[in-house]
């Protein structure tokens, strides 16, 4: 293989990290050389380009002409972030700027939580995961959270708050991991939010042992001016669950990467989201579900909105290894163009090598229905509210199958500030 | 001649058959009657050579030849039909051309010669028109989005044109009202004659006022535990299976 | 008549193989020493009689070729080519004009033979004065027979010149026509394109050329035959096909190849143009020598074909049966410009044993209210890898754009791999695109059902396969279909069991 050039572009905006990473080693939390060998690699290999496939829809041009400086201490105030979460009765961890705040966080009583120590592993394939490289090298915070086996720990709000309060970009990349114990099951609800311009690069681990389930619920409603690039591995063990629902709002470039990795017999992952983009904002979900085990399962039903001149990614590849016979992968994208200057792109991809499986997917583009806006239009319903109820109707799929009543309601609640600032 | 004799077999590891024995003469139609589970559909199987069935004792010959040791195909060469309880679609594939091909290979078994598409469509014509199947039954894959009625006759379609020595019916009755069911039953009883008999599997009496059995068999535990003539089968109707399981058991 | 029903039988019973069109012949080669630069390109050019501008033309895509990498983002693993260690240009000596069969290499017709040509065509493709030139009883199916090289013989000319239809060599075309060649050739696949691509510029030998006027509606099929024959020798043909206005041309393209224990490089270009009402249909039933049971030898199979539906309401269909070569890398591709025009690909890969497929389609629409329908069946036995790769990308001038996209994988045995890579793009919110994937097995229940009204194992799969690809193989020329079938079956001889 002829080593991939990145454009120089790109590989001048890793210098900068590659500088932050020099000056701040020594200061750094952890195996030193784990970040070494992830630093080494980021050297190599720069910011992820448009000439890897998996980053062909995806140019972190824009990431690498904004500057980024290290967070300041004292932190910022984020009472008017704090306000405008949803309202979850449930314990929160709270990070700012990529840091736990303590004083704003209410620790779980069934799950023990570690903080100030970031969860480093080695990189499973190096040459795909320069973000997480990257992570690698600069975390300098993030939660460890465990649920012992058999406990339901019930629901975990994890927040993270961008600020921009000094008027300087912050980039930040907190590394957090999840470990469920047999037949332990957590919902945890992920939001992010921010003011400015700034870097969020999360790295999230989550190992779900036998018989366990983890409800992954996000809410990704960053900044307008900010980056967010995250990357979530799941290993599910045998009988195990990852259920998970991704809503793609804020940022001005976003990309939500998801690995999960059915390991053992009727392990079972959903990989649900949807995308609303709006703006020249910049939206991608991108999915890697690997079926090592027979009898696992895979769905995924992602939504793609989009107005304005906003550009939706979606990729997902379902990868059926020899062993995993009985498989059975499902995969729908689906995406609403409602403005002459939208733009999808998308890659739905099985990659199979096992012969008794059952998989598909499927994908459409297109825009509202004009024979359903017009029934509903001739039953009297205004043209504004009409397109209301098909973009939701169009949704449903993806939101419906949210078991959690309250995350489901945060996400909905959040779907329909959207529309209403679209239809403003 | 069908001659079984002590035939056991298994379904991955689990006992279904437990000693078969049974005779069916040529010239005859014999009923197989029993509960749900009692292996019916199974021996149907095992005869035909399913994957799957594993014999684990006795013996299957038809005219003195071990069937069990053949490959599906060649049974079907040597004149064994089995009238599917649920046929298997088969998409993209043109019903004409799957029994053109059939019957072609069943012929060059034979030593005959093979029929070209013309002297085949008249002859399936003929068949499917007898049957009351709709024109367009040829022209569709097989078994594909025909309902439940039509797959059965299609069965019986094949059937006719395929001319077996003995033909296995899987419940070719289930499904059916009884204007199908009385279509189905004609298919069968014309090829009645001296060089044909039948196992006629069912749960019921209603088929057999239709098909007549020259002897009636009840399976139960994959043992048979009576055999009679036609009144069997009306014994059976009036006092239900379990009367008579018990007394055997 | 291209190899037509009993081909398969003749051939098989001259060989007795796996592979059944795996003669070799011996006829009296002219070769160019190994390797390539330019003096080898000017050689070529030269016994060519080319006009300069050719020449240039050539030079600049090898100059080019020089910079270019080979891609490498396929699903294919293959050792690395040694461009120098092939003849670039290889033709069997001929003279012209045998006054009849009897003057013929009789090694030549015997290819013919083993070909499935029927005697009086192979006396016309030997190039025997006068043979079929008037005969109105012969099925209208015109040939061009491409060996190694070179076009050895085409027929039906004067019958399709009567038409004001022009079918011949395009090495032909360059001295009789180059005002033609010289306004088309390049415009649909740029010299540049990609990497072989650019070597096909560079050193393509020969290949079909095809021109229909206006209006007309070519009278009969054409047909190319392509065979590579001698050792280490590449073959690069370059075909290209205009259709002007409101005309119609269907064309079908054969190929196959002598058992190598060595792989062989292909690398054609195919360059099609529809203007304004016209149509052209492009066949291909592609069955170069795939290797042998253990993946040895075989052809590696570079293609770019595509075709630009440059007038309103034109439209092109690419039709293709893929069941040989070691290696595919093959993307017929739909370049919809004019408003309302047509693309469809339907396409049939069948690979067994080592072989690698990765192929599959390009749908650009820029025209408004432009279609595109997208039919892919990949079958995979052995230990082999089939990989379905399509682009849809909607323009943002393509209103009322539409495709509809199927593909479905058949995996036979547990040892192989089914892929499907789709990238769907769309910048025009009135467009409407559609995309549907699946991957299955052969059914067991199917299996046994035909077993048990007496199809043999292989009968049965060879039913139902060709059920699975109905929808494309109805595409084909009816000649072709029956070819094609049979192809599928002897493909997959001894993957199940």
């Amino acid at each position: 293989m002829n080593a991939i050039r990145p454009p120089s572009a790109l590989r001048e905006g890793a210098l900068a990290f590659l500088a932050r990473y020099d000056g701040l080693k020594a200061r750094l939390p952890g195996d030193p050389a784990l970040r070494a060998a992830a630093a080494e690699l980021f050297r190599a290999g720069g910011l992820p380009g448009p000439r890897e496939e998996a980053w062909r829809y995806t140019f972190l041009r824009p990431l690498v002409e904004q500057e980024f400086h290290e967070p300041l201490v004292p932190l910022a105030d984020c009472g008017p972030l704090l306000a405008r979460l949803p309202a979850i009765d449930a314990p929160r961890l709270v990070f700012v700027d990529g840091r736990y705040r303590g004083d704003l966080s209410v620790p779980p009583v069934q799950a023990m939580v570690t903080t100030g120590a970031p969860a480093l592993g080695p990189l499973a394939r190096p040459e795909s995961e320069k973000m997480v490289a990257l992570n690698t090298m600069l975390a300098e915070d993030g939660a460890e959270i465990a649920v012992p086996a058999g406990v339901d720990a019930g629901t975990l709000l994890l927040v993270s708050l961008g600020t921009d309060a000094h008027g300087r970009a912050v980039a930040f990349h907190p590394r957090h991991a999840v470990h469920l114990a047999a037949g332990a099951r957590l919902t945890l609800i992920e939001i992010c939010m921010g003011e400015g311009a700034y870097l969020h690069n999360p790295v999230l681990s989550a190992t779900i042992e036998a018989g366990a389930t983890l409800t992954h619920l996000r809410l990704q409603d960053e900044a307008k001016g900010a980056f967010h690039l995250s990357t979530v591995y799941a290993d599910v063990a045998e009988g195990g669950t990852y259920d998970s629902f991704a809503l793609n709002l804020g940022a001005r470039l976003a990309r939500m990467e998801v690995h999960a990795r059915l390991a053992g017999p009727g392990a079972a992952a959903h990989l649900n989201a949807a995308q609303l983009l709006s703006g020249n904002q910049h939206g991608d979900f991108t999915t890697v579900v690997a079926h090592d085990a027979p009898n696992t399962q895979s769905r995924q039903t992602v939504k793609n909105v989009l107005t304005g001149n906003a550009r939706g990614v979606f990729q997902g590849k379902i990868e059926v290894a020899r062993a995993a016979q009985k498989t059975d992968g499902y995969q729908m994208n689906q995406a609403l163009l409602l403005s002459p200057g939208a733009e999808i792109n998308c890659k739905p991809q099985l990659e199979i090598y096992a012969d008794d499986v059952k998989c598909s997917h499927g994908a459409t583009v297109g825009e509202l229905d004009a024979a359903q806006l017009f029934y509903l239009r001739s039953r009297g319903v205004p043209e504004a509210e009409a397109r209301a109820i098909l973009v939701r109707a169009f949704l449903s799929e993806a939101l419906d199958p949210i078991t959690h009543e309250a995350g489901r309601a945060a996400l909905e609640q959040a779907v329909a500030a959207w529309w209403e600032t679209q239809a403003a | 001649m069908l001659e079984i004799k002590g035939l056991t077999a298994e379904i991955d590891g689990k006992q279904i058959l437990r000693g078969i024995d049974l005779v069916v003469p040529d010239g005859e139609v014999h009923a197989i009657m029993g509960p749900n589970g009692s292996g019916k559909s199974t021996l149907g199987y095992v005869l035909a050579g399913r994957d799957g069935y594993e014999v684990t004792g006795g013996t299957a010959t038809f005219d003195g030849v071990d069937i069990l040791a053949m490959e599906p195909e060649q049974r079907a060469a040597a004149g064994l039909f089995l009238a599917f309880q649920y046929p298997v679609e088969l998409p993209g594939v043109n019903n004409a051309n799957f029994l053109r091909t059939a019957l072609n290979a069943i012929r060059r078994a034979h030593g005959e010669a093979e029929l070209d598409a013309v002297q085949f469509l008249k002859l399936a014509r003929a068949e499917s028109k007898r049957l009351s199947m709709p024109e367009d039954t040829l022209k569709r894959n097989v078994n594909v989005g025909f309902s439940g009625g039509e797959k059965k006759r299609n069965e019986v379609l094949q059937m006719a044109l395929l001319r077996p020595r003995i033909a296995i019916l899987d419940e070719t009755d289930s499904g059916l009202d009884i204007d199908a069911l009385k279509i189905v039953a004609d298919g069968v009883n014309a090829l009645r004659g001296p060089a044909f008999s039948a196992l006629v599997i069912t749960h019921y009496q209603r088929l057999l006022d239709h098909i007549v059995p020259d002897r009636v068999h009840v399976l139960a535990g994959g043992r048979i535990i009576r055999s009679g003539g036609p009144e069997l089968a009306h014994a059976l109707e009036a006092e239900g299976y379990a009367a008579m399981v018990a007394e055997a058991a | 008549m291209p190899a037509v029903e009993e081909t398969l039988d003749t051939v098989n019973a001259v060989t007795g193989s796996t592979y059944k069109w795996g003669f070799s012949t011996d006829i009296e080669m002219e070769m160019a020493p190994k390797g390539l630069n330019e003096d080898i390109i000017r050689l070529i050019s030269a016994r060519k009689n080319e006009p300069e501008w050719l020449l240039a033309w050539r030079l600049s895509a090898y100059a080019a070729w020089l910079k270019m990498e080979e891609p490498e983002w396929a699903m294919l693993r293959h050792p690395p080519i040694d461009y120098q260690d092939l003849h670039y240009y290889a033709a069997p000596k001929q003279k012209a004009g045998p006054k009849s069969l009897d003057e013929v290499d009789p090694a030549l017709l015997a290819m013919y033979e083993k070909l499935g040509i029927p005697l009086k065509e192979r006396a016309i493709l030997a190039g025997v004065q006068g043979a079929g030139e008037d005969e109105q009883e012969r099925p209208q199916v015109a040939v061009d027979a491409v060996f190694d090289s070179v076009s050895v013989a085409t027929t039906f000319r004067a019958t399709l010149a009567k038409s004001g239809v022009i079918f011949c060599p395009i090495s032909e075309a360059v001295q009789e026509h180059p005002e033609l060649v010289r306004q088309y050739l390049g415009t649909v696949v740029p010299a540049q394109d990609n990497y072989f691509a650019a070597l096909n510029s560079a050193v393509f030998t020969d290949g079909s050329f095809v021109y229909i006027p206006k209006g007309v509606r070519c009278p009969m099929e054409l047909s190319t035959y392509f065979r590579i024959n001698a050792r280490n020798t590449g073959q690069f043909e370059r075909t290209l096909i205009i259709a002007e206005e409101g005309s119609q041309v269907s064309y079908l393209e054969g190929c196959t190849a002598p058992q190598r224990d060595e792989n062989q490089l292909h690398a054609a270009v195919v360059e099609l143009v529809a203007m304004d009402d016209a149509r052209i249909k492009y066949s291909t039933v592609q069955n170069w020598y795939p290797g042998d049971t253990e993946g040895r030898g075989g052809i590696y199979n570079f293609v770019t074909k595509r075709g630009d539906c440059r007038g309103a309401r034109s439209k092109i269909s690419w039709t293709q049966v893929e069941t040989g070569s070691a290696i595919t890398w093959k993307y017929p591709s739909c370049i919809l410009r004019g408003d309302g025009s047509v693309g469809e690909f339907y396409s049939v890969a069948v690979t067994n044993n080592h072989q690698q497929a990765d192929t599959g389609t390009k749908m650009i629409h820029i025209g408004k209210n432009t279609t595109s329908t997208i039919v892919s069946k990949g079958i995979s036995a052995g230990h082999s890898n089939n990989t379905y790769r399509g682009l849809v990308r909607v323009r943002p001038s393509a209103a009322g754009a539409r495709n509809f996209t199927q593909c479905d994988s058949l995996l036979i045995g547990n040892n192989c791999g089914a892929h499907t890579v789709p990238y769907i793009e769309s910048r025009n919110p009135t467009a409407k695109l559609e995309h549907e994937a699946t991957t299955s097995k052969i059914d067991e229940d199917q299996l046994f059902y035909c077993r048990q009204r007496g199809l043999s194992q292989e009968d049965a799969v060879g039913l139902i396969v060709n059920g699975f690809c109905k929808d494309v193989l109805k595409e084909l020329p009816m000649e072709f279909a029956v070819e094609a079938q049979k192809l599928l079956a002897v493909s997959l001889e001894g993957s199940v069991g």
